[in-house]
């Protein structure tokens, strides 16, 4: 069966995207990706934070004993072509690009406008065939609302929609109180796909040393349940594509989050613990199984079982949710 | 002529730029205040920079000056156009080659930024000594005399060794000419060429060694051939002069600057000639020009060839008219009839008398004078004195000038207030803090006007003998007129005080002209500031009419993101109030200047400069001041009144900057000054130090331990001695079950914290309830002051614990008492907290050599010294020899101990009878494995002296005199990485193979320190250092491994930050292995580019990853059947990558070339796990107890 799909109004091979990681820093592995038959690529984020805490902390690290005693006036040699913006990740953009031939998205997270605004100039002007605006934000004050944190993700897309011609996908966290809503707010405010949904750092406590641990734990497939909700929910109410990230592991959650909805899977937690080369794995089953189940193209499978069209559509809601816990016992 | 830029450097640069533009092969070794000139040409290397044949030149950095030597004369026998930049011990190190490449008839020119020789006492600064050391090696010699002379000599210099045969040695002035950033015309490629024609190189080409026209060189010769084979290069000699002068008319034709090999300048009929060389030739040409301009008959002849001298050009050069001639010399040479210049010219003037060819009206009188040791300031007003001093009839000789000597009254008095400087040189002095970046922002001010200007541009900067809280002062000069001033500004229209701090510490003002501008960083707005000076600066304004202008420099760099970093901010107020440029231009190229630095580097850094720049014009107020002082308040005096008288009189004036002002009566005539001294100095820099809660503190004194200033201490001590603490003084019960019922205080020292925080950072006691707060937090130093400094005297009083009583660990070395404190090391300094567990171990009994570099520095910088005494009056006993030959000069002290020894076990043997059989006895054979044996034995030798007192015979004299050594000395040979893994590698390789008691403490940065972090060879695989800029592609040296190669060398690789009980033991074990010992030690540096506050997380995370992995060698272990390696860290349990990310010498390799990286972090990653597997089977590996080798008793 020909599993090409459309994502971004870009022509995907099949749906299974590599999601935003730093699988694709590193050239082998992308070569690796493509070879094992990738659809497209996601970029690793930009972090605008990042590159700026590391431009004034290293030009820090660096200045602030210069000039200071007599007998060294620097601590460190000064290559000219020492780079502390974000250069390299655009040079990388280019290099896959040649290199795979496949789409690829860029993809940013921004801290200010200008930094969105700029950033996202230099991904089109890269090359990238698209990008993903990774509206990772965590709202830590009691005075911000809801509806603040809502415009904030809208006047993003804003922003960036104004001053880019790419096409633009948003990912999303779950945290937000109508999801149907802000998606299409979002859609009118120019996003061409929502990606569902951000998995964020979570915190762990270590309680001998009363300090917060960081703890990155790869997705399980259990977590993809929460996205095929969501994806079925947002399926053929909103026009715009969807692409689920989190908790992808096989070809069948491959397929439910197609039926959910989603025109693009992205996989990352399966490809960090088995390889690159699962992607030709979790694609061939895929394609037997619809070939077994008589598919005969994607546009039958996507959304196949979205709120609208699926057969039993209250178990994507709550009171579902309410009978299935009742009727469990320990 | 081709048009030529005019670009503002120093004389380092200027140097370098047409050596590395006229050289194929560049030898180096870092050495202040040459080191520049390597750095700038390994840069330029790096960048694919050509000289002008379109060659990269290949730099190379060499294990010491003795090896860039011969590596030197190694490249120039094989072919290439070579050079090096050299300076003080360094070029004496080159001697022995130099020897060679001149006997040779080597074309080779040099550069030295000519530098003191230590001898009573190092010093990093300026004179002539060390060229003054190579006269006789059979080099020209050339001297220039400014930056711009600096960068026309690098090319005559080249350019006349090459016709001449003869080698060169290029010198300038260290730091003053060296450091000094002026605005020159830069010689073009084209200009080179013109000077250096290919048949000049291939001349040189053809002279080198080749197996395709094989030659012999190095021969040895027998007394029947040498003499006349050394004869034999005279022609060379005696062509040389003349062929330096037709490179200098060629120079001539080619720029329009004509030098000659003695340049007079002057009264063509002057009476009175000075006789001077180097940077002081410019001083004089202004003096002069003032003094004729005042009907003075003077002139002065600047010596640019000072080898070969040529007696003919010299005696030319002075006018026939000169009675009287001073001749001024930057060295001194004890005991010879006169200083070298001087003796020159005397010969100089009576052979050419001989020969008939003097053509002086009369026959002048010639004295010699001494001037401008270790850049001792020579100024207009000292020359006056010597021209004055001319003029009498009966001149005095073999003056000093600059100085007060009050001892053997050779200096000449002079006006200390006689300014000669023209009104149109506009002068400003700036006071800041290394960390503020005021000189930086200077260098860039003197760069936009002299490059966007007509004016001419000058600059010099002081810098501070302290590393922590370093102060800097700027000297900017411009003006219509290339500036001939090489000294230091002492009326300046304009000053600015970057610290409020400083107010109560130095009298800036005195810089201040009248009417002149004084620009404040002020944390008191317009309005307020005036009452908030000290009543002297107030007076000050007022008597010279000083327009006032204040900033709160901090609020807008806070404001605008630039954190502590002010240099933008007072750079936009100086160009908005100095009126040097238009301020809308001067703002336009304060924003260029910042777009060129840092544009490549990153768009945020440029936008937050323009932001502070903006921010700041809104915020800089002028002040109305009032018509008379109003402050009660007056500056604190420097020390404390309870001082000793030395500390009072002299080290306390150094402190306030007015050591120039100390007559030669002040001070001890060997070198030798008391220990203990940093105390009296209360520097006060810290913004925030710690507030210990004794509620939550478990008392592990691990904040003491990693404190590199010795600034925060624990204590423990009866309850009684609590009577009379003052209020605030915190105490609580000692929680340890071995001393029960004591109470227990950690103490800050508020005045001497340098605000680090790593003792917060280390401390690991946390209220329960809100984590966040430590037994340990760090609070504003202001308020605390008062209070806190009444506690530290109050805790200092209290008596330390008996050594005896406390169990030598982590926790009881920090009771005993630090000798070891309050150094000028950095905040946050890695390599200080080893120095001081040191001698708080054994610091009672210690003799420390210490190699040159950081330690040296901040152990014995002055104005104070760190190393201190216990209440007994005991306390190390130091001494820096040379960087090269450390672990030598070590062992040494342990040879005369143990002669010394061996001698007073002999005499009480003698003596036995008289003394007592037992006390000998028990004197002989004490155990002095503990504390509590030590002090016993110190009893038994205070009951010897005792008994010898009532014995009057020669023998128990000596033995008197003798007896200290019968308590166990500790020698300790202390030093970096550069000195053990390099420079004196070969010394501390024979010290630890002769089996004797000493133990070498490598404080292991990993790169050179002191001079700004240049690679050695315990720099590791991947980082960037200079030198290795593009991440250095060799594995660190394995010392350790090395040394337990020979079997019976103690052995320990420790991390203080990471392991701090593993430290304690090594040292311990260090001390009582009765043999050499070797502990390497991990020491995070800010040449590592992190914020040194994480340095003990850096420490764990090198351990953990394996990098740095913790042993113990003890060849004790042996005997025991064990092997004798211990590995006290555990496997590697984190990728090498989480180590070296944090560090901007690492992640600067990744920003350049991710790629590189990469194939670099997989080399040190295998080379990680390589190591530690074999460590780990070394340390399973057991040796027979018995050796072969070891008696049989078959022989019998």
């Amino acid at each position: 069966m020909d599993l090409s799909t459309s994502y971004l109004g870009l022509k995907l091979a099949n749906p299974l995207l590599v999601g935003s990681s730093p699988l694709v820093d590193e050239m082998d592995t992308v070569q690796r990706l493509a070879e094992a038959g990738i659809g497209g690529i996601v970029m690793h984020s930009i972090f605008e934070e990042q590159i700026t805490r590391e431009q004034l902390g290293t030009i820090m690290d660096m200045e602030l004993h210069a000039e200071s005693f007599a007998e060294a006036l620097s601590y460190f040699p000064h290559p000219e072509e020492y780079r502390l913006g974000p250069e390299k990740y655009l040079e990388q953009i280019r290099k896959v690009k040649e290199t795979t031939g496949l789409p690829v998205i860029g993809s940013l997270n921004g801290v200010t406008p200008a930094g969105w605004l700029d950033y996202a100039k230099q991904v089109e002007q890269a090359g990238a065939d698209a990008l993903e605006l990774n509206v990772y934000y965590l709202p830590t004050q009691v005075w911000e609302t809801g509806d603040e944190v809502e415009k904030r993700t809208l006047d993003i897309v804003k922003t960036v929609r104004a001053a880019v011609k790419l096409p633009l996908a948003v990912k999303l966290s779950p945290f937000f109180s109508s999801i149907p809503n802000l998606a299409q707010r979002l859609e009118t405010a120019g996003a061409g796909a929502l990606v569902i949904f951000n998995r964020f750092f979570q915190p762990d406590i270590d309680i001998e040393a009363l300090e917060p641990k960081v703890h990155l734990e790869l997705s399980t497939s259990d977590e993809l349940l929460l996205r095929l909700r969501w994806l079925a929910i947002l399926h053929g109410q909103i026009k715009c594509d969807l692409a689920v990230t989190g908790g992808v592991h096989t070809a069948h959650d491959a397929i439910k989050a197609l039926m959910a909805g989603a025109s693009a899977v992205q996989l990352v937690s399966v490809l960090l613990a088995k390889g690159p080369e699962q992607v030709k794995v979790i694609r061939d089953v895929m394609r037997t199984w619809f070939e077994e189940h008589e598919y005969e193209s994607m546009e039958q499978v996507i959304g196949s079982m979205s709120l609208q069209r699926s057969p039993n559509s209250q178990t994507f809601t709550r009171a579902n949710y309410q009978r299935l816990l009742a009727g469990w016992r320990p | 002529m081709a048009v030529r830029r005019m670009i503002t450097l120093d004389g380092n640069e200027a140097t370098a730029s047409v050596a590395h533009r006229t050289n194929e092969v560049i030898a180096i070794y870092p050495i202040t205040p040459s080191s520049n000139m390597g750095e700038f040409a390994d840069e330029w290397s790096a960048q694919g920079k050509r000289n002008i044949w379109g060659i990269v030149p290949l730099v190379q950095e060499m294990q010491s000056e003795a090896g860039a030597a011969g590596a030197v004369h190694g490249a120039l026998q094989a072919g290439a156009l070579t050079t090096t930049f050299t300076a003080s011990q360094g070029l004496l190190l080159m001697i022995p080659n130099m020897c060679k490449i001149a006997g040779e008839l080597t074309s080779y020119c040099m550069h030295v930024s000519a530098r003191t020789v230590a001898t009573h006492a190092l010093s990093i600064f300026g004179d002539h000594s060390d060229v003054m050391a190579c006269r006789q090696t059979g080099f020209a010699m050339l001297s220039s005399g400014s930056v711009q002379e600096a960068h026309d000599f690098a090319l005559i210099g080249q350019a006349a060794t090459l016709r001449s045969r003869v080698p060169l040695l290029h010198f300038f002035d260290g730091f003053r000419t060296s450091h000094e950033v002026s605005k020159i015309e830069e010689l073009t490629d084209d200009d080179l060429r013109a000077l250096l024609p290919d048949e000049l190189i291939a001349a040189h080409r053809a002279r080198c060694l080749t197996p395709d026209n094989p030659v012999l060189r190095g021969t040895a010769q027998n007394p029947d051939v040498f003499f006349q084979s050394r004869e034999a290069c005279n022609p060379y000699y005696l062509a040389c002069a003349e062929l330096v002068r037709a490179e200098m008319d060629r120079f001539a034709a080619v720029t329009g600057r004509h030098y000659h090999l003695f340049d007079y300048y002057g009264d063509p009929e002057a009476d009175r000639v000075v006789i001077i060389m180097g940077s002081a030739g410019d001083t004089a040409e202004e003096y002069v020009d003032w003094a004729r301009a005042r009907g003075d008959k003077v002139g002065l002849v600047r010596v640019r060839l000072y080898r070969p001298f040529s007696i003919k050009d010299f005696v030319q050069a002075l006018p026939v008219t000169v009675k009287s001639i001073a001749v001024l010399d930057r060295c001194k040479e004890p005991g010879a009839p006169g200083d070298p210049l001087y003796l020159d010219v005397i010969a100089a003037l009576r052979e050419a008398d001989e020969a008939g060819t003097s053509r002086f009206v009369h026959c002048p009188k010639v004295v010699g004078g001494r001037y401008g040791l270790s850049s001792k300031e020579f100024t207009p007003a000292m020359l006056k004195a010597v021209y004055d001093e001319l003029a009498q009839d009966e001149p005095r000789n073999h003056f000093t000038v600059g100085i007060l000597d009050d001892v053997t009254r050779l200096s000449l008095p002079f006006d200390l207030e006689l300014d000669i400087e023209p009104d149109d040189v506009k002068r400003a002095v700036f006071f800041g803090l290394g960390a503020d970046g005021t000189v930086g922002a200077n260098k860039n001010s003197i760069k936009i006007i002299a490059e966007e200007t007509d004016n001419w541009g000058q600059g010099y900067f002081v810098y501070d003998s302290k590393k922590a809280g370093a102060v800097t002062i700027s000297h900017l000069r411009f003006g219509p007129r290339r500036i001939r001033s090489p000294y230091l500004i002492k009326r300046a229209n304009f000053v600015a005080c970057h610290q409020w701090v400083f107010l109560d510490k130095y009298d800036m003002l005195a810089y201040a002209a009248p009417g002149g501008t004084f620009l404040l960083n002020s944390p008191y707005g317009p309005d307020r500031v005036w009452d908030e000076l000290p009543r002297e600066v107030q007076e000050q304004i007022i008597e010279k009419q000083l327009h006032l202008y204040v900033i709160d420099a901090y609020e807008v760099a806070r404001s605008t993101g630039m954190g502590v970093r002010i240099n933008t901010i007072m750079q936009t107020c100086f160009f908005a109030i100095s009126g040097v440029l238009p301020r809308a231009a001067a703002i336009a190229e304060i924003k260029k200047a910042i777009e060129k630095t840092y544009g490549k580097k990153g768009d945020i850094v440029v936008q937050k400069n323009y932001e502070a720049v903006d921010t700041t014009l809104a915020n800089l107020y002028e002040v109305a001041v009032p018509a008379a002082a109003t402050a009660t308040r007056t500056r604190p005096p420097i020390v404390s009144d309870r001082a000793p008288e030395l500390v009072r009189n002299v080290t306390a004036v150094m402190m306030a900057n007015k050591g120039d002002l100390l007559p030669v009566s002040a001070f001890p005539v060997d070198g030798t000054w008391p220990t203990a001294t940093t105390q009296w100095e209360k520097r006060n820099i810290a913004l925030e130090i710690p507030v210990w809660d004794p509620t939550i503190c478990i008392q592990c004194n691990k904040c003491a331990i990693i404190c590199p200033h010795a600034a925060i201490r624990p204590k423990i001590y009866e309850p009684d001695r609590l009577v009379g603490a003052p209020a605030t003084f915190q105490s609580t019960d000692y929680k340890g079950p071995e001393l029960k019922g004591m109470k227990y205080t950690i103490q800050v020292a508020p005045e001497d914290c340098t605000g680090c925080t790593l003792c917060a950072v280390i401390c690991p006691a946390k209220d329960k309830a809100n984590p966040k707060h430590k037994a340990l937090n760090m609070a504003p130093q202001m308020p605390l002051r008062e209070s806190e400094r009444a506690n530290y005297e109050f805790f200092l009083a209290l008596p330390d614990p008996d050594r005896s009583a406390i169990k030598v660990d982590v926790k009881g070395s920090q009771f005993f008492r630090p000798l070891f404190e309050y150094s000028g090391a950095c905040a946050g300094c890695g390599e200080t907290p080893y120095i001081k567990l040191l001698t708080q171990l054994f610091g009672d009994r210690a003799l420390i050599a210490n190699a040159t570099g950081c330690s040296s520095i901040y152990g014995a910088n002055l104005p104070t010294t760190p190393y201190a005494r216990d209440a007994n009056g005991r306390g190390p006993a130091w001494n820096n020899s040379l960087f090269e030959d450390n672990a030598e000069f070590g062992f040494g002290y342990r040879l005369a101990i143990d002669t010394q020894l061996d001698q007073a076990r002999h005499l009480l043997g003698h003596l036995a009878a008289q003394i007592g059989e037992n006390l000998v006895h028990e004197l002989l054979e004490a155990d002095q494995s503990s504390e509590a044996g030590i002090a016993a034995q110190r009893e038994r030798v205070a009951a010897l002296r005792a008994q010898l007192q009532s014995l009057d015979s020669l023998e128990a004299r000596r033995l008197a005199g003798l007896a200290d050594y019968l308590v166990k000395k500790s020698v300790w040979i202390v030093g970096g990485d550069g000195w053990a893994y390099d420079i004196g590698f070969g010394g501390l390789d024979h010290v630890i193979a002769q089996g004797r008691d000493v133990n070498l403490l490598v404080l292991d940065t990993e790169v050179y320190s002191n001079t700004g972090g240049q690679a050695s060879k315990a720099t590791p695989l991947g980082a960037a250092a200079k030198f290795a800029m593009a991440g250095k592609s060799q594995p660190k040296k394995d010392l350790g491994m090395l040394a337990m190669a020979y079997g019976n060398v103690y052995v320990a690789r420790v991390a203080i930050g990471a392991r701090d009980a593993q430290t304690v033991r090594a040292f311990q074990e260090a001390d009582s292995y009765p043999g050499p010992s070797l502990v390497i030690a991990y020491c995070h540096c800010i040449a590592h580019g992190f914020d040194l506050a994480q340095g003990c997380e850096q420490q764990r995370l090198a351990v953990d990853s394996g990098y740095w992995p913790l042993y113990r060698f003890d060849p004790r272990r042996i005997a025991a059947g064990e092997s004798p390696l211990k590995l006290d860290s555990a496997p590697p349990k984190l990728p090498l990558t989480q180590y070296v990310r944090n560090e901007t010498r690492y992640r600067m390799v990744e920003q350049a070339n991710p790629e590189h990286f990469r194939h670099l972090m997989e080399a040190a990653q295998r080379e990680v796990t390589n190591r530690f597997a074999v460590y780990e089977h070394l340390a399973k590996l057991t040796v027979p107890v018995k050796t072969v080798g070891e008696p049989s008793g078959s022989e019998n």
